[in-house]
């Protein structure tokens, strides 16, 4: 049998994986795990500026492609770095494995130089964790950290490793398992055919349906499935921030994102719908808006890997445990027996009366109706950035995002039409995600257009990492959509504080964007005119192998609409716009 | 309600910081904690008390059992069960105070495990109320320490929690 040091079973490993990048950044901790990769890895490591890059970048690879994202760091401030990356995975349940360095075993507990208990600290934030405590285990728990981050709801598993683990001259034999078995871990595999049957009946009895799906329906690859069902029903569909490109962005059926920023006619829908088939989804708060007074007529349908997510919020009516892929499939095929039976189901009159409603609502509001945005100004609208950006990739650009009024925009106005493309941290809300996120998906993808969808907040907070894009030559593009504000929270302020900006503007002190990119090599380009904005985004898509940060001027007063009212407000309650409400 | 949850999990380091990481985390409170190691060396058994109306309690339950470190648990308070908790008292025992105190001990049906001039140590079984009751016997001010294991419980009949 092979005889291999722990840092060499890491590098065979994560070989047998088959992980196309691991993504990391050395330090003492790790260094024999790093040479150990140095001496003989198939698998090319990403050197990042920033261990919170790392993550991201590794999380956004996994969004994009479906597989586990990887990183490497040391222990200490290596680690506490990656938390945050850690955390925006969890909260999108995202597969990753993180491996982090400890210091040697006997140290632990001592102070010791760059000790921090990672297990401790990461805690609330990863679906399992493990330390090392005998090197020969190595290849056990690397197998079931891979197993559990990918299996049933995904997340990020931590692996740390205490240095002494890894000793290039203490060699063990090495028999990598090629599964695990854990009893006390497995996810559920089919859902209850009574329940299914049970939503069945109830889908066909709907007089004001909506299926509402989240970011579940892509982790779980059931995209396809989702529309068939959505398509032999002829019901329509919302998606989640998460879930957008789970349903094709421009099918008529489609009714655009729901929630606190979410489409009027999505919002409508949902409030005075009779059943709603939740899929993948989690009733978050900011879906919602008050709990109470969540759609107060629906029936709903749950259907969710994770038992936890199920009437955690919002009380289900027929509950389905199960993995989204399996569940739809068995529902699509219960649902054609039925209406076999009875050809009268659904009752066509009744969804020909609420498809006209929804008709009306669109008409009224829909954002893809008209613009609802001033286009009389001199000033270039952040829609229409998003517009042009969709025009000129064709609506098939892998787009990731920042947080804030861009990243709403972007949500709202690219038209999704296939899952994995729109990467953006939902859950947590994490600033700095775009750049490295974008990084992580055009290395999965280097023939793909990937774009940035950022403002000049968020891109300061891993800006860094235009370093990484010069070495590993990823030409993504960077739409910064410059309002010279903290935008979202501005419009907060201006909404609820009386328009009192504290601290959400940075005076005069912002850097030239263009001067700072070509000083990482990069090309850098700044539009200010509307007339100018087309050609220069064709212009950046053309340069295919240049990293292109396109700075473009925007209306700095443009809110983001709808808006739900809050608090106590109900899903139809929204802002329109800045003097309209619907209640 | 109060409820007792009894979980068998993975007798693992850093196991039972996940469980009780899991109710500060999520704001769910903890009346006792008990854990120790069962017949079988690979597992724990984790006795915990909560109280909380249905929704929460479903919610812990859910949660407690998605954690990879659990590997099967039961809400005792659904069936019949025997409850137990331990309590050690030490408490002032001179002159006459001490006949009393021994009456009282044996209508509690406990035991007095250690005995000096001035104090008794005494150790009582039973349901948490009994405990709490023994307690308020006791003359004001004449317990100098108390220390309880925290509630374990069984399910009555043939249900077992196993493997
Ligand atoms: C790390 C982090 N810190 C703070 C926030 C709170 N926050 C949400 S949006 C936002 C403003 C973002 O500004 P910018 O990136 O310029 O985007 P804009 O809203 O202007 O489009 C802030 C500070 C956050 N989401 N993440
Ligand atoms: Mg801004």
């Amino acid at each position: 049998m092979e005889m291999l040091s722990g840092g060499e079973m890491i590098a065979r490993a994560i070989e047998l994986e088959n992980v196309e990048y691991i993504f990391g950044y050395p330090g003492g901790a790790v260094l024999h795990i790093y040479d150990a990769l140095f001496k003989g890895c198939k698998v090319p490591h990403v050197l990042v500026r920033h261990e919170q890059a790392a993550t991201h970048a590794a999380d956004a690879y996994a969004r994009a492609t479906g597989k586990p994202g990887v990183v490497l760091v040391t222990s200490g401030p290596g680690a506490t770095n990656a938390i945050t990356g850690i955390a925006t995975a969890y909260m999108d349940s995202i597969p990753m494995v993180i491996f982090s360095g400890q210091v040697m075993s006997h140290l632990i507990g001592e102070d010791a130089f760059q000790e921090t208990d990672m297990l401790g600290i990461s805690r609330p934030v990863v679906k399992h964790s493990f330390q090392v405590r005998h090197a020969e285990e190595l290849p056990l728990i690397i197998k079931k950290a891979f197993h559990i981050a990918t299996s049933g709801r995904p997340g990020p598993v931590v692996i740390d490793i205490p240095k002494d683990m890894t000793k290039p001259d203490e060699k063990f034999p090495f028999k990598y398992p090629s599964s695990v078995d854990m009893r006390s871990y497995s996810p559920i595999q089919r859902g209850h055919a009574g329940q299914i049957k049970k939503a069945a009946k109830l889908l066909l009895s709907a007089k004001r349906p909506v299926i509402y799906s989240g970011g579940g329906v892509i982790l779980g690859g059931a995209s396809d499935l989702l529309t068939q069902l959505a398509r032999e029903l002829n019901f329509p569909v919302t998606n989640t921030l998460m879930g957008l490109g789970a349903y094709p962005g421009t099918d008529r059926q489609f009714l655009g994102m729901l929630g606190m920023h979410g489409f009027y006619e999505a919002n409508m829908a949902m409030h005075h719908s009779d059943v709603i088939l939740a899929v993948g989804a989690r009733f978050d708060d900011r879906v919602t808006n008050t709990v109470s007074k969540f759609c107060p007529g629906a029936k709903i349908v749950h259907i969710d890997i994770d038992p936890t997510s199920i009437s955690k919020t919002v009380n289900a009516d027929v509950p389905i445990v199960g993995p989204v892929q399996t569940v739809l499939a068995d529902l699509l095929t219960q649902v054609k027996a039925l209406r076999k039976k009875d050809k009268a189901l659904p009752d066509a009159q009744a969804l020909d009366r609420w498809w006209r409603q929804i008709d009306d609502w669109r008409d009224k509001h829909g954002l893809w109706t008209a613009d609802r945005f001033s286009t009389d100004g001199e000033q270039i609208m952040p829609q229409q950035v998003i517009q042009s950006l969709y025009r000129v990739t064709k609506g098939d650009a892998y787009v990731t995002s920042d947080v804030g009024q861009h990243q709403m925009f972007a949500a709202q106005y690219y038209k999704f039409d296939k899952p994995h493309r729109w990467i953006n941290s939902g859950g947590l809300g994490t600033m700095g995600f775009g750049l490295p996120a974008a990084m992580g998906v055009k290395l999965a993808y280097p023939d793909a257009d990937v774009a940035c969808v950022t403002g000049e907040g968020s891109i300061q907070m891993n800006i860094q990492e235009l370093s990484t894009c010069t070495q590993y030559n990823t030409p993504i593009k960077i739409i910064n959509l410059r309002n010279n504000y903290l935008g979202m929270v501005k419009q907060w302020q201006d909404m609820q504080y009386e328009g009192r900006h504290a601290m959400s503007t940075y005076e005069d002190s912002l850097p030239d964007f263009v001067k700072l990119v070509e000083a990482y090599g990069h090309v850098g380009m700044q539009v200010t005119k509307l007339e100018d904005l087309d050609a220069a985004m064709e212009k950046a898509f053309a340069m295919k192998d240049k990293l292109v940060f396109l700075d473009i001027f925007i209306d700095p007063t443009e809110h983001v609409y709808p808006m739900h009212i809050a608090p106590n407000g109900s899903m139809k309650d929204m802002w329109i716009n800045k003097h309209e409400r619907t209640s | 309600m109060r409820r007792i949850i009894s979980i068998l999990m993975e007798n693992e380091p850093g196991a039972l910081s996940r469980v009780v990481g899991l109710f500060s985390q999520r704001g769910y409170n903890i009346d006792t904690l008990n854990v120790a190691a069962t017949e079988d060396p690979t597992l724990s058994r984790l006795t915990v008390t909560t109280v909380g109306d249905d929704r929460v309690i479903e919610q812990i339950t859910k949660q407690l059992n998605k954690l990879v470190d659990v590997v099967k648990l039961v809400d005792l308070s659904e069936g019949t069960h025997v409850e137990r908790d331990l309590m050690l008292v030490k408490v002032r025992a001179e002159g006459s105070a001490r006949d009393e105190i021994r009456r009282i001990t044996e209508i509690f049906r406990g035991h007095i495990v250690d005995v000096g001039p001035q104090v008794f140590t005494i150790q009582l079984t039973g349901a948490a109320e009994k405990l709490d009751a023994f307690l308020v016997a006791m003359e004001e001010g004449s317990i100098l320490e108390v220390v309880r294991s925290g509630v374990v419980g069984i399910s009555r009949g043939e249900k077992v929690l196993r493997l």
